[in-house]
């Protein structure tokens, strides 16, 4: 039977704070460059001219036709060969998860503002407003309500997916994991905690989306 | 400018073809076992002893809810010293993608079975049927109907998520790549390659699965997801 | 005086002609009831005249300039043409006030105070002033169009097109949203009314026309199309209405 010592994993508190930090940095990006270049594409998606149809149907069926982890190295590996300089870690990762969420997040909002009944563009046309007055005044509110549950599922997955740049050595949690694991020969205990801190982040998130879900089916 | 040269990528073919084996075996290997143990993890949500349907709670909201990568370092790194056995890459990328997906089937399995009408158990009931047998042979043919685009869903982010196995040096097609583009030099030939494969391959399943799901949209099922 | 002139107005759905060749002048102060069997392009022609539906061919004079199909020329040519909704289409995630004033201040960039002074002087005058901080979900169905009609009001149409404002209410809320229409046609507005309560076209239009096959069926004063109708058309459709009292 093992014998658990979580004292030589609390012993590097400061390196899993390290991680945490590259953890939460590399999601703030990715949840900001993801949901917002979503929204553009998504309104391309849903418009009529076929040069705004077209580039964005492409875009997301191939970012959400290839796995991220292959994005992120295709980012880091191949692009710089491209570019007259290099590509860090950091924007590699980014680059990846962010463009892979806003594929799935482009979905997100088209469907929800595709299910804005027709009338209520017929009521905001009807007092004189052009087509980016009542997309930005009356249904993108209206189509945002609808869309929290997945955006927020996003963000969850944006959050689990951040794991992936660990692949080309960012520094964030599961990197530090390894760190730790190799170090003082714990694996067991370094990605034991490693785990329950991505459960303690995560939980009261997915608690959240299932509360919106509810208020939202109570609602309509 | 810089001059884009296949050659050497497909001189390596034989590599690809073997990787791209071993994607679909962890997938297919994986989407077995997690369709079992889904459609298991499920029936015990579904208990009405607490002892059953919270533990299968504690484990699919686990699973759902930390990163896949963590969980295969884990299964990889950890279960092996804790119980005692040699894992290989296969087995650890087997047993962690399968209770991973096996959550996410749960999930669909539960709202699939929630969304048969009473009405259905009442009348398996009526003509002396078991609950095992109303569920086998009444509620699950009609409930599996109505799950299918969320299974095809699934199986499309388990074989996306199978590249994972890269990491821990089982030789998938990612991994593949990553030996192809050491040996060549050439990694933007060789990455575009593969990313293309894993495209290919993924839009032809999810046409496939879509002709599927428009063909039930026509005969009147209505789906969950 | 003729503000609106129609003519030859024509518009296809799909291979089917709903309406052909449609002539129509309206002159200030005019009230004109459109009736026609369900399905025969009466919401069409309406919503045509403000061009939510795209004409196929005909052309749309207002005040002496024919409309063109410039975004930018149409949102102005809707300001000054108010339209009511079967359905109300208020915006749910906004006030009863908020309905009101959302035409002033994204259309018109009226200062917010400004805006809200209109607004709050048209919910009074369809009897709503109470309501203005209510949310659509927690009005009745004549409040949501009285509302609506306020809404509408509050951009100084010089027409206003009705489009069976009451046919989505139940019978007790119609008396409601009629009268405020009723006080409307007292003050001299200019509009056109689709409808299915003959009785109150009978006694509030100034014109009735009747369409059918995609035209101007029959057209006159109310006595004249109502009472004594001379085509076979128009007599049948009036027959089928016959619980309605003149
Ligand atoms: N947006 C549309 N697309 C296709 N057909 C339409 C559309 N709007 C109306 N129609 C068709 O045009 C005809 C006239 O419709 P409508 O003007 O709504 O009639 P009414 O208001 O008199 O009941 C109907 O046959 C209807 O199906
Ligand atoms: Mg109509």
């Amino acid at each position: 039977m093992h014998r658990w010592d979580f004292a030589s994993v609390l012993a590097n508190t400061d390196a899993l704070l390290v991680g945490a930090i590259g953890t939460l940095h590399i999601f703030a990006i990715c949840l900001v460059l993801g949901l917002s270049l979503g929204l553009v594409v998504g309104l391309g998606r849903y418009a009529r001219s076929r040069w705004l149809y077209w580039p964005a149907t492409a875009f997301v069926e191939f970012f959400r036709n290839t796995p991220v982890l292959v994005q992120i190295l295709w980012f880091y590996f191949a692009l710089p060969i491209l570019l007259p300089f290099s590509v860090s870690p950091l924007e590699a990762a980014s680059l990846g998860i962010s463009l892979n969420s806003a594929a799935f997040s482009a979905e997100i909002y088209r469907g929800g503002i595709q299910s804005i009944e027709r009338g209520q563009w017929d009521g905001a046309r009807a007092i004189g407003m052009n087509w980016a007055q009542a997309m930005r005044r009356i249904i993108l509110p209206q189509a945002l309500k609808r869309m929290m549950p997945a955006l927020t599922n996003r963000a969850i997955e944006i959050f689990k997916m951040s794991t992936l740049a660990s692949a080309v050595a960012y520094v964030e949690l599961l990197q530090q994991g390894k760190l730790i694991a190799s170090l003082n020969f714990n694996p067991i205990e370094a990605y034991t905690a490693v785990a329950v801190i991505f459960f303690v982040f995560l939980w009261p998130l997915v608690q959240f989306t299932y509360v919106l879900e509810r208020r939202l089916a109570g609602d309509e | 400018m810089y001059r884009w040269d296949f050659t050497p990528v497909l001189a390596n073919a034989d590599l690809l073809a073997a990787g791209l084996v071993n994607t679909l075996k962890i997938t297919g290997t994986s989407l077995a076992c997690g369709l079992v143990l889904g459609l298991a993890l499920a029936l015990l949500r579904l208990s009405k002893h607490r002892w059953a349907s919270w533990p299968a709670g504690f484990v699919i909201e686990v699973f759902r809810t930390t990163p896949p990568l963590v969980q295969l370092f884990w299964f990889f790194f950890a279960l092996p010293l804790i119980v005692g056995i040699e894992m290989t890459p296969f087995m650890a990328a087997v047993v962690t993608f399968s209770i991973q997906s096996a959550a996410f089937f749960a999930e669909v399995f539960r709202a699939g079975i929630v969304s048969i009408e009473r009405g259905q158990w009442d009348g398996a009931r009526a003509i002396g049927m078991t609950h095992a047998q109303a569920l086998r042979r009444i509620v699950l043919p009609q409930a599996v109907k109505r799950m299918i685009p969320a299974f095809m869903e699934r199986t499309i982010e388990l074989m996306k998520t199978t590249t994972l196995v890269a990491t821990i040096a089982y030789a998938d097609l990612l991994y593949a790549a990553n030996e192809i583009s050491q040996k060549t030099f050439r990694p933007l030939e060789t990455f575009t390659v593969v990313a293309l494969i894993y495209f290919v391959v993924i839009t032809a399943f999810s046409l496939v699965a879509r002709r599927l799901e428009r063909r039930m949209a026509i005969s009147g099922e209505s789906t969950v997801h | 005086m003729t503000i609106l002139k129609v003519s030859g107005l024509a518009k296809r759905f799909a291979g089917q002609e709903v309406l052909r060749g449609i002539d129509l002048d309206v002159t200030k102060g005019e009230r004109i009831a459109v009736l026609g069997a369900s399905g025969s392009g009466k919401s069409t022609l309406l919503r045509c005249l403000n061009f939510m539906e795209m004409p196929d061919a005909g052309t749309v004079t207002l005040d002496g300039r024919t409309i063109g199909r410039r975004e930018s020329e149409l949102t102005l040519v809707r300001q000054r043409i108010g339209m009511v909704f079967q359905q109300f289409n208020l915006f749910p995630h906004m006030t009863a006030l908020g309905n009101v004033m959302e035409g002033l201040r994204t259309v018109r960039r009226m200062p917010r105070d400004q805006a809200q002074a209109r607004a709050g002087k048209e919910l009074a005058r369809v009897g709503l002033a109470d309501k203005a901080a209510n949310y659509p979900a927690h009005l009745s169905g004549g409040q949501k169009q009285r509302v609506a009609i306020a809404r509408a009001l509050a951009m100084d149409p010089e027409l206003l097109l009705f489009d069976e404002p009451t046919s989505a209410l139940d019978p007790e809320l119609v008396g409601e949203v009629l009268g405020v229409i009723r006080s409307l046609a007292e003050e001299g507005r200019t509009m056109l009314l689709v409808t299915h309560e003959l009785g109150f076209a009978y006694h509030v239009a100034t014109r009735v026309i009747f369409l059918a096959d995609g035209t101007i069926h029959e057209q006159g004063t109310p006595d004249e199309v109502l009472k004594h109708p001379k085509k076979e058309r128009t007599q049948s459709f009036l027959a089928r209405h016959k619980e309605f009292s003149l």
